[in-house]
């Protein structure tokens, strides 16, 4: 039988923390642009203006089109050397930089469907009645239809924060030190590969599966 | 105060109201009635603008409503509106409903736009309730929150689109009582509905729409003692004999 040996870890807890740190930092990032950046995509979906819809359609399709995995070695490989190559100078490291903007723009394409999915579900009469008050259109989305929308997706967008939370695993295939990178490589260099990847995959489990047991509970409090 | 000549409006093929015609001066009420898909709602919704019209011309208050120039939403923050199913905004509380606007469409200040809303919810019976959420209430409570609202943009005209058609028959008196208590204070209304009592009560005029058209425009007494179509004649009678 294998013989388990987790000596190794607790030594490498202040890395894995400062990875965790880095993990979080790339999940919040993404999680706050991919909704400010979503829902500016969601309303150009549903803007009469045909050019403006069908963009915001085309930028959706596309990167729910593409691996993840694509879109980060895209952002780490090809892009700081276009803009080398455009600004001049010699290419600097962006790895961080890299990976908050490839999340960031991925993820807004997950969260604006959910918020087109969201504005829709709220009646037009709600619209209509902001109008008929005298509301701008723009004001009758800010004041009265996104709000009601938000409440409404609240479960998704956390679940989707979920996913994204374990996706940043993903980082690793371009040497950012985040949470599973820095497990992988102290497992690596000790010969603990086994109980690090393990205990990663345990960490992983316990964040992701509380956070979707407070998700259930505020699905449960919405709904009353 | 509504001036409304030939005004048509398709939906693709389907024409929807044909070459309508009426004036409401200021102080009238009208009461507009008609077979359900009779364009009754729409003709109420173009002249507010949330309805868009193809042909004829709305001046509301010596405004054009379908012009380009018109500053739409100027207009429609002084004309209420009161929809069937009430539209109460459902994540603000009943106060709020009834600041919202003044605040960010008329400016107001937040003290300002609070005390006149407690005083619309006096006139309408609900000052208990100014701190509850709309879905606490019941569908007569809901919609006297919703003609307050209208009111608290202090409106020179007001629109009902079917106010009493959604509620349970209980409640569709306390919601005719504000409606006639406005009628007697002199404001200008258009309102579609079935309740005749409300009608041969507090009308000027009735309108009898059917099939997109204006049948029937005459003064109260005049259209419930001798209709001069058959087909408004058939329609009272079915709606009268129902109720009776």
């Amino acid at each position: 039988m294998y013989q388990f040996d987790w000596s190794s870890i607790p030594g490498a807890l202040p890395f894995l923390w400062q990875g965790m740190v880095r993990t979080l930092e790339i999940t919040g990032v993404a999680i706050v642009v991919g909704i400010v950046l979503g829902t500016l995509i969601a309303l150009l979906r549903l803007s009469k203006n045909w050019i403006l819809s069908s963009t915001a359609a085309l930028y959706v399709n596309g990167f729910r089109s593409i691996p993840l995995v694509m879109v980060l070695l895209w952002f780490y490989l090809l892009v700081p050397q276009f803009i080398s190559r455009l600004i001049g100078r010699p290419a600097i490291d962006i790895r961080l930089l890299s990976a908050f903007v490839a999340f960031a723009l991925f993820e807004a394409s997950y969260y604006a469907e959910i918020i087109r999915a969201g504005i829709q579900s709220v009646s037009r009469g709600q619209a209509s009645a902001a109008s008929a008050l005298g509301m701008t259109s723009g004001q009758a989305m800010r004041l009265i239809v996104l709000p009601q929308a938000f409440r409404r997706m609240i479960p998704l967008l956390l679940t989707q924060a979920i996913i994204l939370f374990q996706d940043t695993s993903l980082v690793y295939v371009i040497g950012l030190a985040e949470f599973f990178g820095i497990a992988y490589n102290t497992g690596n260099r000790d010969g603990t590969l086994v109980e690090m990847i393990l205990f990663a995959g345990a960490v992983y489990f316990v964040i992701s599966f509380g956070a979707s047991m407070l998700v259930r509970t505020l699905q449960g409090k919405l709904a009353s | 105060m509504i001036s409304i000549k030939k005004v048509s409006k398709w939906y693709g093929e389907f024409q929807v109201l044909k070459q309508c015609c009426t004036e409401i001066s200021k102080g009238e009420v009208v009461v507009v009635c008609g077979p359900s898909g009779s364009g009754k709602s729409t003709l109420v919704k173009c002249v507010n603008g949330l309805e868009a019209f193809q042909e004829g011309e709305i001046l509301f208050d010596g405004v054009s409503v379908g012009a380009r120039h018109t500053n739409l939403s100027k207009l429609r923050s002084r004309v209420g509106m009161v929809f069937q199913h009430f539209e109460l905004f459902p994540h603000l509380k009943v106060i709020q409903n009834l600041t919202i606007a003044q605040c960010k469409v008329l400016g107001r200040g937040n003290q300002e736009a609070t005390e006149k809303g407690l005083k619309l919810l006096e006139m309408v019976d609900l000052s208990a309730h100014a701190q509850k959420f709309p879905a606490q209430l019941s569908g007569g409570q809901q919609q006297r929150v919703a003609i307050a609202r209208a009111l608290a943009m202090d409106p020179v005209a007001m629109l009902f689109d079917e106010p009493t058609s959604a509620l349970d028959p209980e409640m569709i008196k306390e919601v005719l009582d504000v409606m006639v208590k406005l009628a007697t204070e002199g404001m200008t209304m258009m309102v579609i509905t079935h309740e005749m009592g409300f009608a041969r009560e507090v009308a000027n005029r009735v309108i009898f729409m059917d099939h997109g058209e204006i049948v029937e425009d005459r003064a109260k007494t005049d259209f419930f003692s001798s209709p001069g179509t058959d087909r408004a004649q058939q329609f009272l009678s079915k709606i009268l004999s129902h109720r009776a």
